[in-house]
């Protein structure tokens, strides 16, 4: 789950990591009071949206008194932000954050990071701050500082040092880094955070540290055990689609081909995608209907795939193991009756009952093509696709 | 012979719910010697006539047991890794999915130097066909033979082994690792495993988006393997930055696509099928001898 800015940052002050004084604002008379009150020289204002690359997009505008930050907020406010990270579609920008400027002597990178490879956190720096982390790291690995974290005994003092001096930070400076990164870790461990990434950490001319940027990512599956981080969830900001799927417990990706895709398991639903691709077509959707499936979510999962306007056909691809595919077959007769899907729909049940699925498909009176092999059922649904 | 389990194997059940039972039923059905299950507070009950036990240490004291298939819920998953892992069992297949990465991280670090081996999280389990099933697949696709399948997927390995049943090559050993970023057993573990299975004459690798245990693998094959593997990469049409369906199946970071890994693996002299439908005859044509 991701939060917004504002929220990652009051967290980070909440563990002791320095970061500017900041308001959030909802209209631009908020955000002209907000930078009254930080009474600082020069404040930046900042669109609250789940994604990166919101200053050459627009999203973040400078203000030298409250009038600026009230025209900067009606500006943002409202605006459909188009960053490399949102997407064609962009971003409708419902809040801003008004942040204190600072004097930025330097701009570093610090995150930590799940490295599957080593199978441990890792911290991540670079005195390469403000640019994108895997650019540096293609471009000039020889800039990135990391290091890995033994989970038995956590991240040590001489670690920081090694990552503090390593960015040319003074001794000063990396007694700050100390409580500044141990804070960073133990706000990952404590709410189960996967990612979080300071980027740009700053050194201010004053010689402090201040996080100015900052994403945090946390562990969808540990969220039960932290109902403040659940709270933070901003609905607006996710998928419509793959809000509603994970709501009924389907795994939903949209994609921008015209073949919807239901299948059971997630690999054998990205392979399902392959095929169409093999066979020329493109998929508009990966769809995992999971293993427990019943009517229910059968009918919920064609309910899905038809609001994307794109679906000339569907393809249906399950390989019955736990999952009976005579039960898998009622439902989606029942739900192409009751939905009455009207495009062409491609059905292949392979493994458990499959006989006694195709069955209930070939006698249920509705117009289905049935695929015995997934390579079939690939052709099938590109040729359906086109002649709609 | 196969590998992880076979025949001789005692299996207990941990988390004796609904899908645990269900599952300890097939594989009772299958031939696998179920011996007990265990459930905490449930200790003295009887599920499908069997024992009931509320620790793994006084299961395996009472039965001999070796192995587990774990069922219990993902707030208790990892802890019930553990105490698998210090009951001393052999192989530990852990079936549930959703399992934090950072109580995964904990017990993967403690299970270093343990004599258990973890399969999974978030995985199908092992099919030995015709002797044991450990997990939830269909083992009724499988046929005895001479090729071992190792997997990130679930039904997508249902599929591949049931391209090679269909083409009449059986399989020495059926093993889904699991799609979560922090898994026990990994591909180059299960690898290994192949490599000294006298009867394993050909592996099948079947990988997905997401981190670089396929690159790793790859490198393993090259410099480790006499043994010939064919592999397929799910995912080569998924956008970056999405998570499709697993918890480890995302391109992040421009790393972890399926060009990537497809590259590595072809590198390594692997022969890579073009499609989900040619696992089983690109297999066939880059180790003809399994035809006989």
């Amino acid at each position: 789950m991701n939060v917004h800015e504002y929220q990652a940052k009051e967290l980070l002050r909440s563990y002791g990591v320095a970061v500017p004084q900041g308001r959030l604002a909802t209209t631009p008379a908020e955000a002209e009071k907000a930078a009254r009150a930080l009474a600082a020289d020069v404040v930046v204002v900042k669109a609250q949206v789940h994604a990166g690359g919101r200053g050459k997009a627009g999203g973040i505008k400078l203000a030298r008194s409250p009038a600026e930050a009230k025209q900067a907020a009606s500006d943002i406010l409202g605006m459909t932000l188009r960053t490399h990270q949102t997407g064609a579609e962009g971003k409708v920008v419902r809040k801003v954050y008004v942040e204190a400027g600072c004097d930025i002597d330097r701009e570093l990178y610090l995150g930590i990071v799940l490295d599957r490879s080593a199978e441990k956190l890792a911290v991540i720096a670079s005195t390469q701050g403000g640019v994108d982390i895997e650019e540096v790291a293609d471009k000039s690995p020889d800039k990135i500082l990391t290091a890995h974290i033994d989970p038995r005994v956590g991240l040590k003092p001489y670690q920081i040092r090694q990552v503090g001096f390593g960015l040319g930070l003074d001794a000063e400076q990396v007694r700050k880094l100390e409580v500044f990164l141990g804070g960073l870790y133990r706000l990952i461990t404590e709410k189960d955070g996967s990612l979080a990434e300071i980027n740009p950490l700053v050194v201010t001319r004053q010689g402090e540290l201040l996080a100015l940027d900052c994403k945090l990512n946390f562990d969808d599956n540990a969220l039960a055990r932290h109902p403040d981080v659940r709270s933070l969830r901003d609905p607006e900001e996710e998928d419509p689609r793959e809000r509603d799927a994970a709501e009924l417990g389907l795994s939903y990706v949209g994609l921008d081909g015209d073949i919807g895709c239901m299948v059971n398991g997630a690999g054998l639903a990205m392979a399902t995608m392959d095929m169409i691709d093999v066979c020329g077509g493109r998929p508009a959707n990966f769809l995992d209907v999971g293993g427990g499936t019943d009517r229910e979510k059968v009918a919920s999962a064609f309910k899905l795939i038809l609001r994307d306007p794109n679906v000339k056909a569907i393809l249906v691809n399950i390989f019955g193991g736990i999952v009976r595919c005579d039960l898998i077959a009622e439902g989606i007769v029942a739900a192409a009756r009751e939905l009455r899907v009207s495009v062409p729909l491609v059905v292949r049940l392979q493994g458990t009952n499959s006989a006694e699925g195709r069955a209930i498909l070939e006698t249920s009176g509705l117009a289905l093509t049935p695929a015995e092999t997934l390579a079939e059922a690939g052709e099938k649904a590109v040729a359906a696709a086109r002649g709609a | 012979m196969a590998i992880l389990c076979g025949r001789e194997t005692k299996l207990l059940i941990q988390g004796v719910g609904r899908m645990g039972t269900y599952h300890a039923q097939l594989s009772l059905d299958y031939g696998t010697r179920v011996v007990g299950g265990v459930a905490p507070g449930k200790g003295g009950s009887r599920v499908l006539d069997l024992p009931v036990f509320d620790t793994v240490r006084e299961a395996v004291a009472e039965t001999g047991a070796d192995a587990s298939a774990i069922f219990v819920p993902p707030a208790g998953a990892a802890d019930a890794v553990l105490e698998a892992a210090d009951a001393g069992l052999a192989v530990a297949v852990c079936v549930t999915e959703h399992i934090p990465v950072l109580d995964m991280l904990e017990a993967k670090t403690a299970l270093r130097g343990s004599r258990t081996r973890l399969v999974g999280p978030n995985c199908p389990g092992i099919v030995v066909p015709e002797q044991c099933r450990l997990g939830i697949m269909p083992a009724a696709i499988t046929k005895p033979g001479p090729v071992g399948v190792v997997s990130r997927s679930g039904t997508l390995t249902y599929e591949a082994v049931d391209q090679l049943s269909r083409l009449g090559i059986g399989q020495s050993t059926c093993l889904g690792i699991g799609g979560d970023p922090i898994i026990g057993t990994t591909f180059i573990d299960a690898l290994e495993l192949f490599e000294a299975d006298p009867e394993t004459r050909a592996v099948v690798l079947i990988g997905e988006i997401g981190g670089s245990a396929e690159e790793e693998a790859a490198e393993f094959i090259r410099s480790e393997m006499k043994t010939p593997v064919a592999a397929f990469i799910a995912g080569q049409k998924a956008p970056p930055g999405k998570r499709m369906g697993h918890a480890g199946a995302i391109i992040a970071g421009g790393k972890g696509k399926a060009s990537d890994k497809i590259a590595a693996l072809e590198r390594a002299g692997i022969a890579v099928a073009p499609s989900p439908a040619e696992i089983g005859r690109t297999l066939v044509e880059h180790v003809p001898s399994l035809r006989s």
